[in-house]
């Protein structure tokens, strides 16, 4: 059959090429003259109608074999002509071989031309190839979308035929794309297949995976000799390959072996036997062991009073008596080799980009950690404090987010009034919080972390009362919607990359605040030696209160930034304080390359594990936490350590 | 249970006065019969030996509460004497009580269905009965497999001995590798609050073996006693959890009296120089690590058949950290501040939330206790923290008319030793 | 006489700056030793090398009759082994009582059980209150160590030291902080001591070293100047560069 079509298309390929703009013949000729095989169509006999339609040139051509697919062909039966039907409430509108206008005639006039499935296959193979050289290259293009959609052998032959008069280069190289597709699953000759398979060297499209997948399906077969000729993926061993019980199963359904009978069947079936407290001679009170019961059973299929199944023997030689084979359902085995070492190559190219792409990912997550973590690195860092509501300052800087969006109109408005905004609110959050709190308590640390705690805990309530339980949105403005998408397997959204670029430009401001100005020397003064830093007339107090308001602002702007792309709960921050605690610890405390390279670490890994298990972020994130405990023993002080006396022990 | 003056433990606190166990925990004898009284209380006014003046649930509550007590007591010994803020110990309660749970569930769900096979034409087999209770318990997590985990869960002694081998275990593990790094102050709790996660998130999995979110349920029917009421059950779980509270406290008065406490608490202040004094540091720390989660996991055992469900949800971060609060807010560095913390916060906190609190009205806004306790509760955590660091417990020394020693050097907190350490080098 | 700790060749670098500088020590079983030097000469981190808190970068250092070496013990096992050290600033368990602080300095078993089962008994008291007359805290065991004036402290820790039954003893700077008739009362203590152990004394006071009347030896940028007695390094004309260059 394929070899019939792809000869009819090739005769098409051939009329094609060479009649070009000459008219060879009119529409209304060849109807005439096959007016007897239009009528009574057969697959054998209306081969060379079509072919004679295709060719001929005429653009009536392509609107009669359409109407022929549709069943709106009909002959008149008073003359024995044909026209072309539009249903109408009188009838049917006429429309003659010329394409005028015929009139109106009633349903009982007309008799309607209705080839059958076979034939309309082959009419809508003819009229693939119109479309494919269809004048408007919209149309062209959508007839290449639906061939792509629906691969079939009618249409590789159509392709061909509507490659060579194609004048769009983009269409063309389309076409020619698509060509090799199909060719590579229908040409009939193998060699052309595979010669196809290799064209495509290193490419790693969408497209060609999903061409050269279904050339490895395989079906799994039960054979008493290995199958000759088949083209056998791999011959399997049971036990090791396939399970015994699988085994016996597809020589249950392939009907070469008898069913076994499930334990609760030859529950009931003993149970249906019992008789003077006994089932075929042993007593009830032993059947509570299935060995007792198997032996039961047996006893009754020897009387006859059970059908028989197969036991645990039966089926071990009926699994050692048979071969178990996976086999391709493509029959020839150059293709299934070509198209398996082209998937492999392109295995290999697509983990590399998913490698990359996984990698973007990781670098947005650290991002976001980075920016969740500066703040608490900065106070850790300078003050050796720990501050417990850190996360309940990033929640501040979301909801802050969230109220300037429901006042200033318009998202990109809103969120240049937001981030400075929040940065203002948390400050002064942070720095209530020092002068109030944590001012009493320095040189206590795990104090300091108590008493954090209990803000924490009341912030986290406050935010409930006041904003309910449910999450509240904080939109990003349009021009931050949608993904950079580089190829098929690497794409990043916007938001994303805004973060990893806000993330950048924190990590530029925070150097020159520490580098450059006359604040990051009296903080780098006070982190080394506080009482020296105060001799030389430096106010330790006015710097830890500073410090402590910079580093709630960032978390106030980590905020603003999380809350883009999550749900604003009042538990958004806590969801991150534990990453963001981890991003310190492992990085090294005090050092703002130690907060980046924590980040670095954390994101990444964590996505890694992600990779590994993707399936379960849970033990993903139970992974990533046994990891930094198992880390902490290697570099105690974290990966960008402090070291020598500072450091002190 | 007051005859301890025979403790062979006589370490002095005072040379000049070498007296007896009970001499130098004056606390024992008011603690012990305090416990005393509410037990014969609680045991009078229950409906199942008394007029039932209070309910089996109110008699369920107050037998949680000293569980939770005896919590705070590890607690205590483990931050107050030791200097470790562990955020990590109501993992190992929950731990505990998972432990007991197993078998709670396994063997209560095999009677159900035991008694549902019996009903049949033959005698059940081993394994219908083990895919019966497998259906029963994992179906809800879409299995019927009875995991590996559940191996030990049909024998009772066997998963006692796991309520205190697994959190003594995983004590141990941890604690090595911490200690062993010299992971201290800060770093150490947020590594045992990062461990404690790790642990809720891995049961939050369905396919942790443990229900996943679900957790264990119906703990509260103990298994071949399907017979004896609930109110009954509350009055000896009271009691049983009345006696372990006892015993604890009386066992760690006289560690934290002795050599042992001497040598905590100077771990606490200064860590480094107990190391120049020749203790192994590492190991007293790892030693009262482990011994503490034990204690945990054994008031978990005994909470959790009073509570009847366990979730993963019991061991978020938080709940730990709650468990530092109570400590902090009764007095840190006292066996009976512990108590009285644990006790007087988690029943406020328990009339607080349940409603019965009356709401405050303002006019504008009526503050609703069930919205505004936790504030409450954090906030007042800021003022003990700022102005009441002994907690509770500091109205006791003023009744007593003690007064802390009038120190020349730096404020010592139980955490001081940590930064001291730096110090002792310069 | 053999030496009771040998140190030799030890370096060690903080971030490239070199602390100790193949430095070469050794001390008898029953000598008192000064160490002098100036600010940054290494004297601190030649004792923290000594107790295990530093490990240097090379070099061994040896102790005893059977040349154990200490860089691969803990900081509490060099200290069980019999190494004592007094930090600068007294260091005592100021919320524990003075009794306490004496009984957790008797030298005893270390570990956790042991202190679990320690029982004081009647010779153990009795050492408690010898060593708090020795250093006249006889009248001050029941008092917690925080209430102690800076004196008593320092008094306090050198009988803690003598708990530990040590057979070495390091000294940081005791005199700082003392009236004049302690600093006497002190001289005498360390020379007392020093009859039945090792006690290496580190001092910035040379009048108090001159009192003590030992063998001295002067660090200088981590490796040793000289060593001799106090006269003998005072007319060496690299350690008069060293102190009195400098002014």
């Amino acid at each position: 059959m394929r070899a019939f079509l792809l000869g009819l298309a090739m005769a098409f390929l051939g009329l094609t090429a060479h009649v070009g703009p000459v008219l060879a013949e009119t529409v209304a000729k060849i109807v005439a003259t096959h007016a007897r095989d239009i009528e009574k169509p057969s697959r054998q006999t209306i081969g060379p109608v079509i072919a004679d339609l295709a060719g001929s040139g005429d653009p009536m051509a392509a609107r009669l074999l359409e109407a022929w697919g549709g069943k709106l062909l009909g002959k008149r039966k008073s003359d024995g002509a044909i026209f072309l039907l539009a249903p109408d409430a009188a009838g049917y509108a006429l429309t003659d071989l010329q394409g005028a206008s015929a009139g109106i005639a009633a349903n009982a006039e007309i008799t309607v031309l209705k080839p059958n499935a076979g034939v309309r296959g082959l009419i809508a193979a003819a009229l693939v190839q119109f479309t494919l050289s269809d004048p408007d290259p919209a149309k062209r293009a959508e007839a290449l979308n639906s061939i792509a959609k629906d691969p079939n052998v009618e249409a590789l032959a159509a392709l061909r035929g509507a490659t060579a008069n194609e004048t769009d280069p983009a269409l063309l190289a389309r076409k020619l794309r698509l060509e090799r597709l199909l060719t590579l699953r229908f040409d009939p000759d193998p060699k052309a297949r595979v010669a196809a398979i290799e064209g495509f060297g290193a490419d790693a499209g969408l497209d060609l995976r999903a061409a050269l997948t279904p050339l490895l399906a395989t079906t799994r077969i039960a054979a008493v000799t290995r199958p000759e000729g088949a083209n056998i993926a791999r011959s399997l061993t049971v036990g090791t390959d396939l399970s015994a019980a699988d085994a016996y199963a597809l020589l249950v359904t392939s009907g070469a072996a008898p069913a076994r009978i499930t334990r609760e069947d030859q529950k009931q079936a003993l149970a249906a036997h019992i008789a003077a407290g006994q089932v075929a001679g042993v007593p009830l009170s032993e059947l509570g062991d299935q060995a007792t019961r198997d032996r039961a059973y047996t006893a009754l299929e020897a009387a006859g009073q059970v059908p028989s199944a197969a036991t645990d023997d039966e089926v071990a030689k009926a699994i050692a008596a048979h071969g178990f084979y996976d086999v391709y359902t493509e029959a020839d085995a150059t293709v299934t080799a070509a198209a398996r070492s082209a998937l492999d190559r392109i295995a290999l190219k697509v983990a590399a980009m998913q490698a990359a792409d996984l990698s973007l990912d990781g670098l947005s997550l650290a991002a976001i950690y980075f920016l969740a973590a500066i703040g608490l690195a900065i106070t850790f860092g300078v003050m050796g404090v720990i501050n417990m509501a850190h996360g309940e300052f990033i929640t501040m800087g979301a909801y802050t987010g969230y109220v300037v969006q429901q006042i200033v109109p318009g998202y990109t408005a809103s969120l240049l009034v937001a981030f400075p905004l929040a940065f203002a609110v948390t400050f002064a959050a942070g720095v209530g919080m020092e002068r109030l709190v944590i001012r009493h308590l320095y040189k206590r640390p795990l104090e300091t972390l108590l008493a954090t705690f209990g803000i924490s805990i009341a912030l986290q309530q406050i935010f409930k009362n006041i904003f309910g339980t449910q999450a509240r949105p904080l939109t990003a403005p349009d021009w931050l919607g949608g993904a950079l998408t580089l190829n098929d397997v690497i794409s990043i959204s916007y938001i994303r990359l805004a973060i990893i670029v806000l993330a950048l430009l924190f990590l530029g401001f925070f150097l020159y605040l520490m580098k450059r100005t006359r604040l990051g020397l009296e903080v780098r003064a006070v982190t080394q030696n506080p009482a020296m830093a105060a001799s030389m007339g430096i106010n330790p107090d006015r710097i830890n209160m500073l410090t402590f308001g910079l580093g709630s602002g960032i978390a106030g702007i980590a905020g603003v930034s999380i809350g883009l792309y999550a749900k604003v709960t009042s538990e958004l921050g806590s969801d991150y304080i534990v990453q963001s605690f981890m991003t310190v610890v492992v990085g090294g405390v005090g050092n703002i390359w130690g907060a980046l390279a924590g980040a670095g670490m954390i994101g990444g890994l964590q996505k890694a594990i992600e990779w590994l298990n993707p399936s379960n972020t849970l033990a993903a994130q139970t992974y990533m936490i046994i990891f930094i405990i198992l880390f902490i023993q290697f570099r105690p002080r974290g990966i960008i350590a402090l070291r020598g006396r500072a450091a002190g022990d | 249970m007051t005859e301890t003056t025979q403790n062979p433990v006589t370490a002095p606190a005072n040379i000049l006065h070498p007296s007896g166990y009970l001499r130098r925990n004056p606390s024992v004898l008011w603690f012990l019969l305090g416990l005393a009284v509410l037990t014969l209380a609680v045991t009078l006014l229950s409906p199942a030996y008394g007029g039932g003046g209070i309910s089996t649930s109110f008699v369920k509550t107050l037998g949680k509460t000293l569980c939770l007590c005896l919590a705070a007591l590890a607690m205590d010994i483990v931050w107050g004497y030791t200097g470790i803020l562990s955020l990590g110990h109501m993992a190992f309660f929950a731990l505990g009580g998972y432990m007991i749970g197993q078998w709670l569930m396994y063997a209560r769900t095999q009677e159900i269905v035991l008694q549902s096979l019996v009903a049949g034409p033959l005698p059940p087999t081993a394994e219908e009965i083990a895919q019966g209770v497998g259906s029963q318990i994992f179906g809800v997590v879409g299995g019927s497999d009875i995991p590996l985990i559940w191996g030990f869960a049909h024998s009772l002694p066997l998963q006692l001995a796991l309520v205190v081998l697994v959190p003594g275990l995983l004590a141990l593990i941890f604690g090595w590798l911490a200690f062993r790094s010299r992971v201290t102050g800060v770093y150490l709790s947020i590594l045992t609050q990062a461990m404690t996660l790790a642990l809720s998130l891995y049961l939050f999995q369905n396919d942790s073996g443990l229900r996943g979110n679900n957790g264990l349920s119906g703990l509260q029917n103990l298994p071949g006693l399907a017979d004896v009421s609930q109110d009954f059950l509350s009055v000896w779980f009271f009691w049983a959890s009345a006696l372990m509270l006892a015993l604890a406290y009386l066992l760690l008065s006289a560690v934290v009296s002795g050599k042992m406490g001497s040598v905590l608490r100077a771990i606490r202040d200064d860590e480094a120089r107990v190391r120049f004094l020749g203790y192994p540091v590492e190991g007293y720390k790892l030693f009262v690590f482990v011994v503490t989660a034990i204690l945990c996991g054994i008031a978990g055992a005994l909470y959790y058949p009073q509570a009847g469900i366990i979730n993963p949800a019991e061991l978020a971060p938080i709940a730990s950290i709650y468990l530092a609060v109570w400590v902090a807010i009764g007095g840190r560095g006292r066996l009976y501040g512990a108590v009285i913390g644990a006790a007087f916060v988690s029943l406020l906190s328990s009339w607080f939330t349940g409603g019965r609190a009356p709401s405050i009205p303002l006019g504008v806004y009526t503050i609703d206790w069930v919205d505004w306790w936790q504030v409450l509760l954090g906030l007042s955590f800021v003022a003990v923290t700022l102005w009441a660091p002994k907690g509770i417990g500091g109205v006791f020394d003023r009744f007593q008319g003690l007064h802390s020693p009038d120190r020349k050097g730096q404020p010592l907190g139980p955490d001081a030793g940590s930064l001291q350490e730096s110090e002792a080098v310069e | 006489m053999t030496a009771l700790l040998e140190v030799s060749g030890v370096s060690v670098s903080f971030d490239g700056f070199r602390a100790i500088n193949n430095l070469s020590f050794s001390i008898g079983a029953a000598e008192l030793r000064a160490i002098i030097g100036p600010n940054g000469a290494g004297k601190t981190t030649f004792m923290d090398i000594i107790t295990g808190k530093t490990r240097p970068d090379s070099g061994s250092v040896t102790w005893g009759e059977r040349a154990i070496s200490l860089l691969n013990l803990s900081e509490a096992a060099i200290a069980r082994i019999g190494i004592g050290r007094k930090f600068q600033r007294p260091t005592v368990f100021e919320d524990q009582t003075v009794a306490e602080n004496l009984i957790l300095a008797l030298k005893s078993p270390r570990n956790p059980f042991a202190a679990l089962a320690f029982v004081l008994t009647g010779e153990g008291r009795a050492r408690v209150a010898a060593l708090a007359a020795q250093v006249g805290l006889g009248a001050h065991l029941a008092r917690k160590a925080g209430e102690l004036s800076h004196g008593q402290k320092q008094w306090l820790e050198i009988a803690m030291l003598l708990a530990q039954e040590p057979r070495l003893l390091l000294i940081d700077e005791p005199a700082a902080g003392m009236t004049l008739a302690e600093r006497e009362q002190t001289t005498a203590m360390l020379v007392g001591i020093a009859r039945t152990r090792a006690v290496v004394v580190v001092e910035h006071d040379m009048e108090f070293v001159r009192r003590l009347n030992c063998r001295v030896t002067v660090l200088h940028e981590g490796a040793v100047l000289a060593e001799g007695s106090l006269d003998h390094v005072t007319r060496n004309p690299a350690v008069i560069e060293v102190y009195l260059g400098r002014g």
